[in-house]
């Protein structure tokens, strides 16, 4: 019992930040129509700030942790921003697969990038959160489970009051649905886009941080794999979808845990990519997506 | 007739040979002698390929220096894989038939020298692994040999260690599905320690690469286990161990020749106290051979302390250069009799002597970690 408790909460952690990273997908998807595959290099970006700030503060403190969250948000934010202006506003009215090439040829372009100027190999990311234990009957949680589920859940509840409560919220709904009558009603599409891609960058960039702190081995080709497990997520919960994005992550992140922990843990990704292929044949749409017509 | 038994790349170097005719001839005589170096020396594994790149360049400056082989100096061609599959395979094609180099060395692990062992045996162009210790990477034909112990042998040595010295009965292993070392080794390991009387109680599994191993590790915690034995390369192991910790399973770890690399205490820290791994080498081994190659790396690279990987590449670089003489030529076939013959060549890591598989039989060291250090322990021959 205590450990399928304990296998429950590493599964909560390992997918929340698959969740993290999942929103970044949806929420583009959600305006653009597009996915946008360069978000998981954003995510490399996040880490690898967090890495030369966390350099410099103090080790285990709760004050550099949030300092350095903060700082790679705000930079991704930029940098996602920037790759938006940059690579994909030109193309606002090109067909959606010239985008996507777009978007594989920002990846590469920030992976080898990264490569050239930071290097191939693995960085030892610093200490920043102070590592500690909680137990509770049995049951260990520890220091950087909590942050990780902790912080998700913030983020992912201020995402529901920006999306709901906001006038900009208000205005991505509105760009989601229907970008032309968006356009009539009074409504800047451009900025609403480029608002979406700072949300979701900055999302990928707390991602970033937690995966570091949770696994202190960076690279610049480190978001190749959460990347693809976050787009699978977000296609589980129904592409487009927020709700959606954050449950697509819980399961895998269960999943994986549950098969990894298992006497066939050597099938841990095939049973997670399988289970992919499963709920896409009962319902195309993802779990919580709504099958829409195509629009003309 | 006789063409078509020949493998296409002689026909090849026939061929060119015709074509440059007397150029070529006095090229070979009188140039710099080519030898392809084939390392990890970059990603995930780059602390091995670039520590065994230093000591190699370490052996072959120290031979250049001393006149070289026969007049002629050896000149290294640096290729680097990314620490990645299927790259060392095209890194060697170009190699043999681009560079036309005398003998390829590398690669440093077992998976990426099974990639290059074929061609090169094909090509009949020497190659000598300074780290791969997969049984298999030397079976792969008669002209490829190592400079390390293999893992049956390193096997053997962790289970008589653990069951003996450290005196555990009930041991869980987590070993990589990925890599040919890691799947040997476990497989050799559990063998050796099952008939001294031991017991596995848990195998999981993880694949190159993985980062999260908190579900395999929580599986492994309550079942008896009085130690963890974990065959892997050493991020993931520096993961693993501290990710075991926050777990809370304050169980001693023990691996192989993999974990030799600063970035294990980078990344894990102090999780690692008392774990233990065996190696190749350790410069805290009061030697006088040993002492004296300490000496000279520090002074060419820095101050650097040499691990276990860079003192395989220096006696790689030597054992080449002891077969390049006693050949006298450049011609594989004649270095690969010349290799084949090399006898208690005296090196860093122990004695060299190539068995009929072009294995030396070589004595391993256990290497302790405590307070955030690695510390020799003991040697153990074969």
């Amino acid at each position: 019992m205590e450990q399928i408790l304990q296998q429950l909460l590493n599964g909560i952690s390992l997918g929340a930040i698959y969740a993290l990273i999942a929103l970044g997908y949806t929420m583009v998807y959600g305006v653009l129509r597009f996915i946008n595959f360069a978000h998981a290099d954003v995510f490399m970006v996040g880490a690898f700030l967090a890495f030369f700030l966390g350099q410099n503060l103090p080790a285990n403190s709760i004050a550099s942790t949030i300092l350095v969250l903060l700082a790679a948000m705000t930079g991704c934010a930029l940098l996602g921003t920037l790759i938006e202006r940059l690579a994909y506003r030109p193309l606002r009215s090109a067909p959606t697969l010239n985008v996507l090439i777009t978007a594989i040829g920002v990846s590469l372009l920030l992976e080898y990038s990264g490569q050239l100027f930071l290097g191939a190999n693995p960085r030892t990311f610093p200490p920043v959160y102070p590592s500690a234990q909680l137990t509770l009957g049995g049951v260990i949680l520890s220091g950087n489970q909590l942050l990780v589920i902790g912080v998700t859940a913030a983020l992912v509840l201020l995402l529901q009051l920006v999306i709901y409560q906001t006038k900009i919220g208000a205005a991505m709904r509105a760009v989601s649905l229907n970008p032309d009558a968006a356009r009539l009603v009074g409504i800047n599409v451009n900025a609403v886009i480029a608002f979406t891609f700072a949300l979701g960058s900055a999302l990928a960039g707390a991602g970033g941080v937690l995966y570091a702190i949770n696994y202190p081995s960076i690279d610049p080709l480190m978001g190749l794999m959460p990347g693809l497990k976050a787009f699978v997520c977000a296609i589980l919960g129904g592409i487009g979808n927020i709700p959606g994005a954050a449950l697509g992550g819980l399961i895998l992140g269960l999943v994986e845990t549950f098969v990894g922990g298992s006497e066939a843990s050597t099938w841990k990704d095939a049973v997670a990519f399988g289970l992919l292929i499963l709920i896409l044949l009962f319902r195309p749409a993802g779990l919580l997506g709504k099958p829409l017509p195509e629009k003309v | 007739m006789i063409f078509h038994r020949l493998p296409p790349i002689f026909l090849l170097g026939f061929f060119s040979v015709l074509g440059l005719g007397l150029s070529t001839a006095w090229a070979e005589e009188k140039g710099p002698i080519l030898v392809g170096n084939i390392g990890s020396l970059s990603g995930k594994d780059a602390s091995f390929g670039q520590a065994g790149q230093r000591g190699l360049i370490l052996a072959i400056e120290e031979i250049n220096a001393e006149g070289g082989i026969n007049g002629r100096p050896i000149q290294l061609i640096h290729e680097d894989n990314r620490s990645t599959a299927g790259e060392s395979a095209t890194i060697a094609r170009k190699l043999i038939s681009r560079d036309k180099v005398v003998a390829i060395i590398g690669e440093t692990t077992s998976g990426r020298s099974l990639e290059v062992a074929p061609l090169a045996q094909r090509a009949r162009i020497p190659m000598i692994t300074p780290s791969g210790t997969n049984i298999k990477v030397t079976r792969a034909g008669n002209y490829i040999f190592r400079t390390c112990f293999i893992d049956p042998f390193q096997g053997e040595i962790m289970a008589r260690f653990a069951h003996d010295k450290l005196g555990y009965r009930k041991v869980a292993v987590l070993s990589s599905t990925s890599s040919a070392y890691s799947v040997e080794l476990s497989k050799e390991f559990e063998k050796r320690f099952t008939a001294l009387g031991g017991k596995i109680v848990a195998e999981q599994k993880y694949a190159e690469g993985d980062r999260d191993f908190n579900a395999q590790l929580t599986t492994l915690k309550n079942t008896g286990a009085e130690a963890v034995f974990i065959p892997g390369y050493y991020t993931e192991v520096a993961l693993a161990v501290r990710q075991a910790r926050a777990l809370g399973i304050e169980l001693p770890f023990f691996g192989g020749d993999g974990w030799e690399a600063p970035e294990l205490l980078q990344i894990g820290g102090d999780a690692l106290n008392g774990c233990y791994y065996s190696a190749h080498f350790s410069a805290q081994n009061n030697n006088p051979q040993v002492a004296a190659f300490v000496k000279s790396y520090q002074a060419r690279w820095n101050g650097a302390t040499p691990d276990a990987f860079a003192a395989l590449g220096y006696d790689t670089g030597r054992i080449l250069a002891d077969a390049l003489r006693r050949a006298g030529s450049t011609k594989g076939p004649d270095l690969q009799k010349a290799l084949a013959a090399t006898k208690d060549l005296p090196g860093v890591t122990g004695k060299t002597t190539f068995d009929k598989n072009g294995d030396p039989a070589k004595s391993a060291v256990i290497i302790v970690i405590e307070n955030g250090k690695t510390r020799f322990h003991s040697t153990i021959e074969p």
